[in-house]
């Protein structure tokens, strides 16, 4: 449509075009809601956050290893548990990512049309499950199997919350991976199977790569939803603020952390600040994920056939 | 020999997509067995009793009517929040907005929201609702922290609805002299509106899941009551699932409770998303453009 040629001033209608520019005015800031939205939890975060750096300094909170926050000095070291949420967010990569791209490709590339309809929207339904279902189940089911198993003294563990965590990942990855692929000429794909390619070479030589920033941008967005997952790494992960030295050791993720925290601490104490302060860097980081995966979407894009 | 060549290469293809099915089968089949144990575990509890009742015995009796109520409250206070704004915002992206820095701008607002996690939502609705706005932890403080929440969902879905209207619908409505304010109120609008809602209940369902957000800004860990007023507590679905499973003294006393409210949990968020599929694939199927 041509939307230029209603703005232009009509003098039989003069009220009426004032009006449509109050209506795109008030359309425009809806919009801007979002981005106001965002200013505000920066402010909000920063305005409680920033007072934990009067009596801590940055270097000790962010490289101190020590999280005793209600010790009398309390230590507000949060080394640990940003270890705690790489690593759980690295495990659950492992997990989901593989898991995650070939599902994509079955369903984009090997699936029939009948499969298909039932799969996608089983995809959906996996996505919507609530994390404190996924958390409840990892806890009462995962747990006490990993234990028996395993033979480990417990079964609430960094590889526990990385399994429930792929599971809430890989939804994320697959769609948008699965998305990627589709966006893939088609042109591209019948040329390489004119060839002689198998479907197999082409799904790897042709459309892998041509969908490869696609699912890069779906992995890293997947992983950014690993980390920022508050249920399931409050409930199984096991809550130990350390340095973990193996999958079957229990860790303290950031966002478990306020979680587990925020309940029981007075407001405007140091450890109310410093939970915030947990909040700023658990924003940074996966705002930092957000922007990566923007700026990968957007730069590698596949335009089309020419492009390759 | 080129034969055999090409027969290794069959094989190789059989065995890769063997594999990629075997993956689905793993993913499926995680949603399956999740699903099924939950309903195996919970169904005994399941009963008109456990939906009406209220929590008795320091929680180890009793139903779970009061957090039913505060889940479907709070849920219904983040829609009418999410809602005229998502949707406002999203005629905006797609029937106003113009390539060039704003449209960018706005854009990576909503991109970054649907990033921020839950549990920061959670902190910015109190730092911003319950504190800087002194509404208390209260019903009104948690349906507009999950209402930001689910903002960016309800606008994604609300633009795509738009989009798919054809622009002839529109060229005809201002050939015919309607200004664009018209077009979009009685042309664009109603033509997208299923669109809009399937995926608005998509939010829904999201909403109702979400427990980080309302751990401090809304829900409360047992009442006896119904919430009187926004500025009420509640309990609430998810949050009472984690209680029981987590914080209670009867912790394994407790565990059919847990199963029966994670299988009214699980009813709620997935029977929404699954009616919201199955319109959705219903009117892609008898769209009449």
């Amino acid at each position: 449509m041509g939307p230029a040629a209603l703005s232009e001033p009509n003098r039989l209608h003069g009220s009426k075009t004032r009006r449509e520019k109050w209506i795109q005015r008030f359309f425009l800031a809806a919009g801007g809601f979002s981005v106001l939205a965002m200013l505000l939890i920066v402010v909000f975060l920063f305005k409680e956050g920033i007072w934990l750096f009067a009596t801590v300094s940055i270097p000790d909170f962010l490289f101190g290893q020590a999280w005793y926050p209600t010790y009398d000095p309390a230590d507000f070291g949060i080394a640990s548990l940003i270890v705690g949420s790489l690593a759980v967010t690295a495990v659950s990569s492992l997990i989901a990512v593989p898991l995650g791209v070939a599902v994509a490709l079955y369903l984009a590339e090997v699936a029939t049309h009948r499969v298909r309809e039932w799969m996608k929207p089983a995809v959906e339904l996996l996505a919507s499950l609530p994390s404190v279902v996924l958390g409840f189940v990892g806890m009462v089911v995962l747990a006490p199997l990993m234990q028996e198993w395993l033979d480990i003294p417990s079964g609430l563990n960094i590889l526990n919350a990385s399994l429930m965590l792929a599971i809430m990942a890989i939804p994320t990855i697959t769609s948008i991976s699965e998305d990627a692929l589709h966006a893939v000429p088609r042109e591209l794909k019948e040329a390489s199977l004119a060839l002689g390619a198998t479907r197999w070479e082409t799904l790897t030589r042709v459309l892998l790569p041509g969908a490869l920033s696609g699912i890069g941008t779906g992995v890293i967005l997947g992983m950014s939803r690993a980390m920022g997952e508050t249920m399931v790494v409050l409930m199984v992960a096991g809550g130990a603020a350390q340095i973990p030295s193996s999958i079957f050791d229990s860790v303290r993720p950031l966002p478990a952390t306020i979680a587990a925290e925020m309940g029981e601490t007075p407001f405007g104490s140091e450890h109310y600040y410093a939970l915030f302060a947990i909040g700023m860097v658990l924003f940074l980081i996966t705002l930092g994920f957000n922007l990566v995966a923007a700026h990968i979407s957007r730069r590698y894009q596949q335009k089309g056939a020419s492009t390759l | 020999m080129s034969l055999d060549g090409l027969g290794l290469r069959k094989l190789r293809e059989k065995v890769a997509f063997g594999l990629l099915r075997l993956a689905m089968l793993v993913v499926v089949g995680a949603l399956g067995g999740i699903l099924l144990h939950v309903v195996l575990q919970g169904a005994g509890v399941l009963g008109w009793r456990f939906l009406t009742d209220v929590p008795r015995e320091a929680m180890t009796q009793g139903g779970i009517f009061p957090a039913i109520v505060g889940t479907l409250y709070l849920t219904a206070g983040a829609l009418l929040v999410a809602l005229p704004l998502g949707v406002s915002a999203a005629i905006y992206l797609s029937e106003y907005a113009r390539e060039g820095k704003t449209l960018a701008v706005v854009r990576l607002g909503i991109g970054n929201l649907a990033g921020v996690p839950s549990v920061v939502f959670g902190l910015f609705g109190l730092g911003l609702f319950v504190v800087f706005f002194k509404m208390g932890v209260s019903l009104l403080a948690g349906s507009l922290t999950l209402g930001l929440l689910i903002l960016p969902t309800v606008i994604g879905a609300s633009e795509e609805a738009l989009r798919q209207v054809p622009s002839t619908f529109r060229e005809a409505s201002l050939a015919l002299g309607a200004t664009r304010w018209q077009t979009i109120r009685k042309v664009v609008l109603p033509a997208a509106l299923p669109g809009i809602l399937t995926g608005s209940i998509l939010g829904l369902g999201r909403a109702a899941g979400e427990t980080a957000p309302i751990m401090f800004t809304a829900a409360t860990f047992y009442s006896l009551r119904l919430p009187e007023s926004p500025f009420s507590q509640v309990m609430a679905l998810p949050y009472h699932i984690y209680v029981l499973a987590t914080a209670g003294t009867h912790i394994e006393q407790t565990r059919p409770l847990q199963y029966g409210t994670v299988l009214v949990l699980i009813s709620l968020v997935l029977g929404l998303s699954l009616f919201a599929i199955i319109i959705r694939t219903r009117m892609r199927r008898t769209k009449k453009w």
